[in-house]
């Protein structure tokens, strides 16, 4: 085989002719991330996230082939801009509730969003109401989760060589349909063979869910020592002695609070530094000063929310939202997708706890009307950084704070950064 | 049966039937020895195939942008109101309503399709009478309308090229006089450009076709006219057929290919029988077929392919996709379609109106054509012009003249023109300081489309219509285009509510820009071009819309329509 040199990123590289340029780059200790790519498969190039310059011209680096003398980009900020948005448009256009997922912590896609440093998605939610199919013998198809990446297209077959996925319809349409007849003769070992080729968690095996024991999952420890520098937070200048901190919980759970609690002893060092202005923590409900930084748990599902929203961004300097629904609407954004009249049906009129013939849906003057969807902070007013996090790990909350409110640099450790 | 039959025997069914049915795809799938999924993933790609069952009549009305400003809506729900039947539903036996992408008569909008025969200039009025007719059990072929576009303009002193007197059998007669490497010569010599949109040299197609050896070669006619705003090759095909069965033999003759496809699409449906009428003229007089013009060994054949309503299909390498009788997602490119292309053979793909020019260039000499147009883009162009203007129809001018001419009281005469939209939604948006613009390839190039709107557009409107169009084409393979243009859709929808601020111009601009840097195909990597472009030329237009930035840094977010829902749901559930 004849080796060729070729350049990536200014650096010279060796090959053999011809290798796939993603083997080719890992060989010489450049990691091109993609979802799509697949060891034996012709190359997809459906992703696009692995998308690279080959002599000046974009092109998905899955589908070249190195030549001697190739010039590749790869870590340009305009290609790792591109890349972390592909990965964004991926979380927007499908329904990704990282914390509920079975394969969190083992996704692909997860893991890629991690890597780039995604801590909220520029693009607006499309929230499209779609199905989980569990008509399938064997397994489930979840199509909230498909990434529409084609593996499963390309790789699943029956042992007579018969198709068991393909795409069907078209633009923002199309989805990857299931031949039932066909799926019924894959075997057990087929079926999950399919499960462990999909980058996400759409394919799952009946019964076989959670493979693996919860909290020994692939991606949970990132490369050993690596931190996640918070370059992207500018300080906040401010000549009160005390920095003062506001808090709430809008259309979440409480859990970020908690997890703002969890960090143990730490609190009392932290009281020494800064205090709590209006919080559920300090129980005062109105500000009574002007604050430095106000964190802001959940979204916003009804008109109170909005309210306290504005408020909040009225009395504080810094707005941090904290957790994915604070970011993005997270679990209660789930009926995002469902037409609101069914929701308030099903929760006030149907459900198995209501009176029979129960009519009357809560509504009065006093009462927050319900928004026809959950928002995220970012659509009602500016939020100045985001805590990913389902909740946040303790330290990713407080070493934001400390990081945005006094000289010190902070930086956040590789496995507190994560979505559910 | 072979794949490649495979759209024409969906075909079949849904003519016979008005649907693809579940047992149909059982046959279809046992035939092809392949699963289910597989056939329904290529009848769910092209949207004139249906797995439902749809009315006697199927209507499909064209929503392109110049449809929307010539009375779309009324004309929507006079078809509503007089069949009792809504639109993108399954309808009734009688009737079944459908909205569809640019049909290729922009210049006689709103133009509607009825069981694929043409209805053009529709008013309310009209549209009664027709479906009267229909309920009265009137065959809609004996009452469809003329359909031929006006040619409203060719160059004065000799200057034509393509509209000229015809003569059956002229070109191939001049062809027989030289061998098929001097006709690549002339055609090399000649600059001639291929007119789908690419504008790649067409002498550097055929003569890389004609060095790959192999034994089979295909010469493909690209009709699949996608382009909305573009209908000059459906007035070639009306006009002027034989010049491009010429086109094609020259090809044929030059390359070494002895069959030629046309991949006609669906929407031109009512042209095909003339089409067949005058492919058995060609054979009958031995312009098609064995040792033509008795030239020894000399075969070549024509046949023709009906699309299925695809937009993506038009794009040379989904085109041969869908020959081959499956989804029409372009393919990840390894070699060229010179090399391997319709069943991995040496094919050349051009355009109707190249095929045409090459036929000219034969016939009347390439010095000819050489002296007309500009150096680097000799000749001329048809250009299909429509929207706010006296006269719109086809028009073909030298290279080099500008936009302002083709505006102008000579040609189409257009009203307070404002904005132009040269080559379609892929191309791009030109505003009034830009008229003195020339279409040749030193300046701007034109693919065909040409459509102008005047001061009274909203240019946002023209923007969403150009973007759910590619949202629906996109094929939906890569994540850019498929996600990319459904997210700047909503972007516009926003704006176009009146929630706008400074960064969603912006945002615009660059989402746009990551669509088109990291998309598979040209779809991708041109839908969003007219958006980023309009941002820059026509800022005062944005300026307006634009909320002032405030200090409460609240976001533009419309409480009213946010409670709406719930205010209407306690309305009428608590009474
Ligand atoms: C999305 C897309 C749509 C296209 N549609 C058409 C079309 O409708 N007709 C056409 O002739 N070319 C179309 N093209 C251009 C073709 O890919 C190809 O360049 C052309 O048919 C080659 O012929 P030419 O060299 O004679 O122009 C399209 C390209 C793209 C990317
Ligand atoms: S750019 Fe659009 S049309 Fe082209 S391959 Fe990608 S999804 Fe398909």
């Amino acid at each position: 085989m004849e080796n060729i040199s070729f350049k990536i990123d200014g650096r010279v590289c060796s090959a053999e002719k011809g290798q796939n340029l993603i083997e080719a780059a890992k060989q010489n200790g450049i990691f091109i991330p993609t979802l799509c790519h697949f060891k034996h498969l012709n190359p997809l190039g459906t992703c696009r996230v692995c998308t690279v310059k080959n002599n000046g011209r974009t092109i998905a680096g899955c589908t070249v082939n190195v030549e001697e003398g190739i010039d590749i980009e790869v870590n340009t900020p305009e290609l790792l801009d591109a890349r972390k948005a592909i990965l964004e448009m991926m979380f927007v256009e499908g329904n990704h509730f990282c914390p509920s997922c079975e394969k969190s912590g083992d996704c692909q896609m997860q893991n890629l969003g991690y890597e780039t440093g995604i801590r909220f998605t520029r693009f607006p939610h499309l929230f499209v109401d779609r199905i989980v199919d569990a008509r399938p013998e064997r397994i489930v198809v979840n199509q909230n989760r498909c990434i529409k990446c084609k593996r499963c297209i390309e790789e699943v077959r029956t042992n007579d060589g018969h198709r068991v996925f393909n795409f069907t319809h078209r633009g923002n349409n199309t989805v990857v349909g299931i031949d039932y007849e066909q799926e019924a003769k894959l075997s057990e070992t087929q079926a999950e063979h399919a499960m462990h080729i999909c980058p996400t968690g759409s394919i799952l095996v009946k019964g076989k869910t959670f493979g693996k024991p919860f909290g020994d999952r692939q991606f949970d420890f990132g490369p050993e020592g690596k931190m996640i520098p918070l370059k992207e937070v500018k300080k906040h200048k401010t000549t009160n002695k005390k920095k003062r901190i506001a808090t709430t919980s809008l259309a979440g759970c409480f859990g970020c609070h908690m997890s703002m609690l969890d960090v143990d002893l730490g609190l009392l060092d932290l009281l020494e530094v800064v205090e709590f202005n209006k919080s559920p923590i300090t129980d005062i409900k109105t500000f009574t000063e002007r604050c430095d930084i106000g964190l802001i748990e959940g979204g916003c599902c009804n008109t109170h929310n909005i309210e306290v929203l504005r408020e909040f961004r009225k009395n504080c300097d810094i707005l941090v939202s904290v957790g994915e629904c604070a970011i993005w609407g997270g679990l209660p954004a789930i009926r995002n997708t469902v037409p609101l009249e069914d929701c308030l049906k099903e929760a006030y009129l149907n459900s198995m706890t209501s009176e029979k013939g129960e009519t009357i849906i809560p509504n009065h003057e006093d009462i927050p009307k319900i928004l026809n969807k959950v928002y995220s902070n970012r659509e009602v007013v500016e939020i100045d950084y985001h805590i990913p996090g389902c909740p946040p790990n303790a330290n990713h909350i407080w070493n934001v704070v400390k990081h945005i409110l006094f000289e010190e640099e902070y930086s956040i450790a590789y496995p507190e950064f994560k979505y559910d | 049966m072979d794949r490649t039959q495979l759209l024409n025997k969906l075909w079949e069914y849904q003519q016979q039937f008005g649907y693809i049915s579940n047992q149909a795809i059982l046959e279809i799938s046992k035939l092809l020895n392949v699963s289910n999924i597989e056939i329904e993933s290529v009848i769910s790609f092209y949207h004139f195939f249906h797995k439902t069952p749809t009315g006697k009549h199927l209507i499909y009305l064209n929503n392109s942008i110049i449809s929307e400003f010539k009375g779309f809506d009324e004309v929507k729900t006079t078809f509503e109101k007089e069949t009792g039947c809504t639109f993108n539903e399954p309808g009734n036996n009688e009737f079944t309503l459908l909205e569809t992408s640019c049909i290729g008569l922009n210049d006689q909008e709103p133009a509607a399709l009825i069981n694929f025969q043409p209805f053009t200039d529709l008013t309310p009025k009209k549209v009664k009478l027709i479906i009267q007719k229909i309920k009265n059990g009137e065959n809609v072929k004996d009452f469809c309308s003329k359909t031929i576009s006006k040619i409203r303009f060719t160059p004065k002193n000799d200057k034509t090229v393509i509209f000229r007197n015809y003569r059956m059998g002229e070109s191939l007669q001049q062809m027989q006089k030289f061998s098929p490497q001097q006709i690549i010569a002339k055609i090399s010599k000649s600059k001639v450009q291929g007119c789908g949109g690419a504008f790649f040299p067409t002498g550097y197609k055929w003569q890389s076709c004609r060095n790959n050896e192999d034994d089979a070669k295909y010469i493909i006619c690209n009709a699949d006219e996608g382009e909305p705003g573009t209908f000059k090759d459906r007035a070639l095909l009306q006009h002027l057929p034989g010049l491009l069965f010429e086109g094609m033999t020259i090809a044929g003759y030059a390359t070494g290919a002895k069959e030629g496809i046309i991949y006609l699409r669906a929407e031109y449906f009512f042209i095909l029988p003339e089409l067949e009428a005058l492919l058995q003229e060609f054979r009958n007089k031995n312009y098609l077929g064995k040792n033509i013009l008795g030239i020894n060994n000399f075969e070549f054949n024509i046949r023709i392919q009906m699309g299925a309503g695809s937009y993506v299909c038009g794009a040379a390498s989904a085109l041969i996709e869908s020959l081959e009788g499956r989804r029409g997602e372009p393919p990840v490119r390894t070699h060229s379609a010179t090399k391997h292309g319709y069943l991995q053979k040496p094919t050349v793909v051009n355009n109707v109106e190249t095929l045409c020019y090459a036929a000219r260039i034969i016939e009347l000499g390439e010095d000819f054509f050489l002296n007309i147009g500009t150096p680097e883009s000799p000749g001329t162009k048809l250009i299909s012009i429509s929207g706010d203007v006296a006269k719109p129809g086809i028009y073909e001018i030298e290279y080099g003249t500008s936009i302002r001419d083709l505006l102008g009281i000579e040609m189409s005469q257009a009203t307070s023109p404002y904005f132009v939209q040269v080559s379609g939604p892929s191309g791009e948006c030109i505003n009034n300081t830009e008229f003195d613009r020339k279409i040749c390839r030193e300046d701007i190039l034109c693919g065909g489309a040409f459509m102008v709107f005047n001061r009274n557009r909203d240019i946002l409107q023209v923007l969403r219509n150009f973007m759910e169009f590619f949202k629906e084409e996109s094929c939906g393979v890569c994540t850019p285009c498929r996600a990319g243009n459904y997210i700047l859709t909503e972007k516009i929808k926003k704006i176009q509510r009146g929630l706008c601020a400074q960064e969603d111009v912006d945002e615009m601009k660059q989402w746009g820009k990551i669509i088109k840097l990291t998309s598979r195909c040209g779809l991708g990597k041109s839908s969003a071009n007219t958006v980023t472009m309009a941002v820059d030329k026509f800022k005062d237009y944005f300026n307006v819309k634009i909320a002032p930035s405030n200090f409460n840094k609240t976001v533009e977010f419309d409480m009213e329509d946010a409670i709406h829902e719930f205010d209407s749901i306690i309305k009428e559930t608590q009474l």
